[in-house]
């Protein structure tokens, strides 16, 4: 295979790049894409399609690319990219795609992340007009971000070779960003597609930064006062038979590749336009030497100025027939263009009878060009609205709702000249509207000698549409007269099986039209029935296209009929590049107390609640999980325990009306504490559901100290200013969360005392002195402390709480009593549970009141309202058969029921339905009761204390296991142990 | 008296050419309520040789550092050991006056970020707008910086103050640490 490259062009001053692709070795040079270097080495058939298994080949040039899709396998296995997008690399290998791809079998070695960045004005595109745009925003002195979706800047010039100020367009846009590079409030950010656009002009975008930066991609969060968008303009194909076969390629993007990459797409091309542009690709390919066979001109008049003659020094082989069309495409041994059948044409109906004169033409390249569709997509995602515009046939951005504006060929402004012009203004306008006034700045120039050649655009002169928003219309330079282009959406023919619409996803003209047949007339519809506009490239060839033929197979108006919606990602984005940074041990917050390094050093195994880290338990050598807990469990109950308590939720309030406050909140009476008293406080959401638990102490006449569950801390302060804040704003009452100030240390067992007593001399500890349910200040462990006692294992108890500076300190002096063992929450919760109090989350899931718990005395009679009142009186929550929270003894007493667990009345199980009765929220062994006990929510529960119920637990036909009902205390039921 | 340990006790600084990265620990810390309009807030302000900055986000210096946090709260901030004198003045200064005053000296912890960098640091994980037209010396927010909640205060010099949650100190360390590695 012969190289396809020109002779001394400058791209191939890159270093040579040795790559891989379907098994074959081919080197490339840097700057290549991997679809410039198959084409320089004469690959044409690239991959082939899904379901038709039909040969498809390098399409476009850019991000637009339908067919060339690849799964790269090293360096790093990554799936369904485009060829036209990759850059290439040395040691490369990639294979062509069919179908899905694959993904990585390792974990991904590198690193993604993300960044906030805020400015005046982001300019989205770094061709003419969004270069001319941050040039003249940034020299006001206002935050400029440009960025560009290509490695180097100048947007369509590397691919047309035009000129701007006298110097070849892209050492023009290079000149520009060194500009930009002194200006120390602008940022430029290249290899940076914008692919989202929000509201209040949050865009998000992804930045490719290479394999050696700090970060293989970064995702950007933008904020930016204005928006240009000055993202271009994609070609549009034209639906003919044959259209999706290798070798068919946009005018453009062969253009490209000869201009940009100095790569051949083939040696001898047939042009199929319908508008000027492809003229000016055909002058360039000819230049560069590939053999212009003809160039097929849908238009019935041709301009004098577009005739070949009118490129001196460069003539086209074959003709130029105007009013003709391309109505096949002949293959050759491997798939790809052979030869082209051209017929002239006249009429614009949807059979094949205006087609006559057929002949065919020898080529290996078919280059389309349909016209010009800008890329509205931000546009559209911003909110934007698009109207179609009947001179360009293509739809344009119409009014915006956020203030972005779109400029260049984004809005349908097609003349290098004119796009310089509407890019400085709508650049300095930008930056006036943020607060920044631009200086009055020439506007660059396109050189006249090639303006005298007609050398001026990218694609023809067309006069600019008039923009019906606000936004002043650009003043543009005079340009050449052109031939308007002609809407040619399709080539009729009496079979339509091979006109590709998408051809990704193989939709063709026949599909659409069996979908507007079977009376679809919605594009949003179609889109759907046919999956045209869903694969990677979402549309951005096929989108418009798919409109056209609804419109044109249902006669409406394709300006009416409309696009489908436009969202993003504007290009694909990898799950790596968003997840960034947020994975492994920083995927959440880790909250540990000040305590943590001490479980940690004593071999704690830890229980996520929430985000914190709690000890579950400590197991010495030789222990399981159950072993460590029964011996836990029976330290506390036999001699003395600690744990650390400190994630409790504890919230400061304040204020005259804080007892009234509280009296709102919780069920029960807090105003009528006393002052170094604590109580037990349960509260309920507004329908009645038990929402938390924890206690109250009374701190002052005007203060209390309210605690949470660990899980609900946020929860109950956001539930607490809630009600402040909208419901109660009379009362005079401040909340201030100090659950990290303090540390809390649990001491419980009927060696507590003793243990305080040594730790804090001056604190007289005997029960008549420091009764059950109130609270002291003290010097514990020369600490200044908070003492509770109170309990929640139903032994003698305290809680000792010290600010979170000297947690480690106090927990030390604890352990270094030698009296006292550590304990974790799986031994708090069997102990716990043997009295039968209920964790707020496992034994109750919302739908539980305080009298399904037993709690009844929890409820103030008193009280004129409180928050879930009113629902007591609702027959639901007085109905006998609710679930009630009771005991449950298996008769095995070896067997842990598994919590979640159902059950039932009867044994053996009947046949379905069987009614289930309630469930099992906590089950445990324990060291106090020699057996296994568990906690069930059960309906009529109460009333079946002392019955026989069985839980389903083995395969079907097993029979269920039998166990008793109980009251839910099963341990010290007197209470005696509370003084220990 | 053992020994107080901060939340980042154990951690090394970060000292670097662009960034700086340390723990200020054990810093007095006292939240307050009050009515901006009443004259409590007046004889606060009297009290703290700062009136109490009533522009929203924004931190003034006295004898401490007054961050508004809210329309009716603040966090004074004063340097270690002093929150018991400092509750009390304040109380004192509010006299009848309904004023709410609560020491949470050690519910968060300072670190504070410096150096040319701090604020590509920031931008990795704050979405607020840090440049100095926008939040120069003087300002301050509750915001969040990766998945902390925070309070952010811009000091001179590009420098700022993180104050985060004790609990969250290690964690928010272990990302900044992260983020910082491309500026080391």
């Amino acid at each position: 295979m012969t190289s396809r490259r020109r002779d001394g062009h400058p791209a191939h001053a890159g270093e040579a790049l040795r790559f891989r692709y379907d098994g074959r070795d081919y080197e490339g040079r840097a700057g290549d894409t991997l679809a410039a270097a198959l084409l320089a080495n004469g690959v044409r058939v690239v991959t082939r399609s899904a379901g038709l298994d039909r040969p498809r080949g390098v399409y476009a040039a850019w991000t637009e690319e339908p067919n060339a899709l690849v799964q790269i396998e090293k360096p790093f296995p990554e799936p369904m990219l485009q060829a036209t997008t990759v850059e290439l690399y040395d040691g490369l290998v990639a294979t062509g795609l069919r179908g899905r791809g694959r993904l990585a079998d390792r974990p991904d070695p590198a690193r993604y992340d993300a960044c906030h960045a805020h400015c005046d004005v982001l300019v989205v595109g770094a061709g003419p007009a969004g270069l001319a745009a941050a040039s003249a925003a940034a020299a006001s002195g206002a935050r400029v971000i440009l960025a560009d979706d290509r490695p180097a800047a100048g947007g369509s010039l590397p691919d047309t070779g035009e000129t701007v100020d006298g110097v070849p367009g892209a050492r023009w846009a290079a000149g520009v960003l060194a500009e930009l590079a002194e200006r120390p409030e602008a940022r430029v950010l290249t290899c940076t597609s914008v692919f989202g656009h929000y509201d209040d002009n949050y865009l998000v975008a992804v930045e490719r930064r290479g394999e050696a930066a700090a970060s293989r991609e970064r995702i950007w969060r933008i904020r930016a006062r204005r928006v240009v968008l000055a993202t271009g303009a994609h070609e549009r194909p034209i639906a003919f038979a044959g259209n999706d076969l290798p070798g068919v390629m946009l005018a453009g993007a062969a253009r490209a590749y000869a201009n940009r990459y100095g790569v051949l797409a083939g040696r001898r091309a047939v042009v199929f336009t319908a508008n000027d542009s492809a003229y000016e690709a055909a002058r360039d390919l000819a230049a560069a030497g590939i053999e212009i066979a003809a160039v097929i001109d849908a238009r019935t008049t041709v301009p004098a100025r577009l005739e070949p003659g009118a490129f001196p020094g460069h003539v086209f082989a074959g003709p130029v027939l105007p009013g003709h069309v391309v109505t096949g495409v002949g293959a050759g041994p491997d798939g790809s263009v052979a030869s082209v059948t051209v017929s002239a044409f006249s009429g614009s109906g949807l059979s094949g009878s205006g087609l006559s004169g057929e002949r065919e033409i020898e080529a290996d390249l078919l280059l389309v060009s349909g016209g010009w569709n800008p890329v509205v997509h931000l546009f559209s995602q911003s909110g934007g609205a698009l109207r179609f515009d009947d001179g360009l046939g293509a739809f344009l951005p119409g009014v915006s709702v956020q203030p972005v504006e779109a400029v260049g060929a984004a809005r349908g402004v097609f003349t290098l000249a004119g796009c310089l012009e509407d890019g400085a203004a709508a650049g300095a306008r930008a930056a006036e509207a943020a607060g920044f006034p631009a200086p009055q700045r020439p506007v660059p120039t396109v050189i006249p000698a090639t303006v005298a050649a007609g050398r001026t655009a990218a694609t023809p002169p067309v006069t600019p549409p008039a923009t019906p928003s606000a936004t002043p219309s650009a003043t543009l330079s005079a340009t050449p007269p052109a031939t308007p282009p002609m809407a040619l959406w399709l080539v009729p023919a009496d079979d339509y099986g091979t006109h590709f619409v998408d051809l990704q996803r193989e939709v063709t003209v026949a599909d659409v039209m069996r979908a507007t047949g079977s009376g679809l007339r919605s594009v949003e519809h179609v889109k759907r029935y046919t999956t045209a506009g869903t694969a990677h490239d979402q549309g951005k060839l096929s989108g418009v296209l798919t409109s056209a033929i609804v419109a044109h197979a249902t006669g409406v108006e394709i300006g009416d009929l409309g696009t489908t919606t436009f969202r993003a990602p504007y290009v694909p984005v990898s799950f790596a590049a968003l997840a960034g940074r947020d994975r492994g041990a920083l995927h959440d917050p880790v909250r540990v107390t000040s305590l943590h390094s001490w479980h940690v050093a004593h071999g704690a195994l830890f229980e996520n609640v929430g985000q914190w880290k709690r000890p579950w338990y400590y197991p010495r050598p030789g222990e399981d999980m159950d072993t460590a807990v029964l011996r836990e469990c029976a330290a506390v109950r036999d001699g003395a325990g600690a744990m650390d308590a400190s994630t409790l939720g504890k919230i400061d309030v304040q204020g005259p009306d804080a007892g009234e406050f509280l009296d709102r909140l919780y069920t029960n009476m807090m105003s009528t504490l006393k002052v170094g008293a604590v109580r037990y406080g349960v509260m309920c959401r507004a329908d009645g559901m038990v929402f938390d638990d924890g206690t109250v102490m009374r701190l002052a006449d005007d203060r209390f100290l309210a605690t949470t569950t660990t899980g609900n801390a946020a929860a109950v302060l956001d539930w607490m200013e809630e009600w402040l804040q909208t419901e109660w704003p009379s009362l005079r009452v401040s909340l201030t969360s100090v659950t990290e100030h303090w540390a809390t240390v649990a001491l419980a067992g009927p060696r507590s005392r003793e243990v305080l007593a040594g730790l804090a001399p001056g604190l007289a500890v005997d029960a008549a002195s420091f009764p059950f349910m109130t609270w002291r200040d003290a010097e514990v462990a020369g600490l200044a402390a908070r003492v509770c006692r109170i309990s929640f294992s139903g032994e003698l108890a305290y809680e000792i709480n010290v600010t979170a500076w000297d947690g480690l300190a106090l927990w030390e002096a604890v352990m270094g009593t030698g009296a006292v063992t550590p304990y974790g929450t799986e031994t708090m919760h069997v102990l716990r549970a043997e009295k039968g109090y209920p964790i707020i989350g496992q034994d109750t899931d919302g739908t539980v009141t305080p009298a399904d718990l037993g709690m009844d005395w929890i409820v103030s009679k008193k009280k004129a309202d409180f928050v879930g009142r009113r629902s007591f009186s609702r027959p639901d929550t007085s109905r006998p058969d609710r679930k009630h929270l009771v005991g449950l003894l298996p008769d095995d007493p070896g067997l842990r029921l598994p919590e979640g667990a159902q059950i039932v009345a009867v044994s053996p199980l009947p046949e379905p339905p069987v009614r289930a009765l309630g469930h099992v929220t906590s089950s445990y062994r324990s060291a106090a009761l020699g057996r296994t006990f568990a906690l069930a929510l059960v309906a009529g529960g109460r009333d079946r204390i002392g019955e026989r119920l069985y839980v389903p637990l083995g395969p079907p036909g097993d029979d269920p296991v039998p166990v008793t009902v109980t009251g839910p205390v099963l341990y010290d039921p007197e209470g005696a142990r509370r003084d220990g | 008296m053992a020994e107080r340990v901060s939340p980042l006790a154990g951690f090394e600084p970060v000292s670097a050419e662009g960034l700086r990265i340390a723990e200020v620990p054990f810093l007095t810390q006292v939240n307050l309520r009050a009515d901006p309009e009443s004259p409590a807030a007046a004889a606060l302000g009297d009290a703290l040789g700062v009136p109490l900055p009533a522009e929203p986000g924004t931190w003034a210096r006295g004898d401490a550092d007054v961050l508004w946090l809210g329309p009716d709260e603040w966090l004074v901030v004063g340097p270690p050991g002093g929150a018991a004198e400092l509750e009390s003045r304040l109380r004192k200064a509010a006299g009848e006056a309904r004023v709410g005053v609560t020491d949470v000296s050690a519910q968060r912890t300072t670190v504070l970020v410096g150096g040319s960098r701090s604020r590509d640091l920031l931008a990795h994980g704050c979405a607020l707008d840090l440049h100095p037209r926008m939040f120069g010396p003087g300002r301050c927010a509750q915001t969040s910086l990766a998945r902390a909640q925070v309070v952010l205060a811009a000091r001179e010099g590009g420098e700022f103050a993180v104050l985060v949650r004790s609990s969250f100190a290690a964690y928010l360390w272990a990302w900044l640490l992260d983020a910082a590695a491309e500026y080391l």
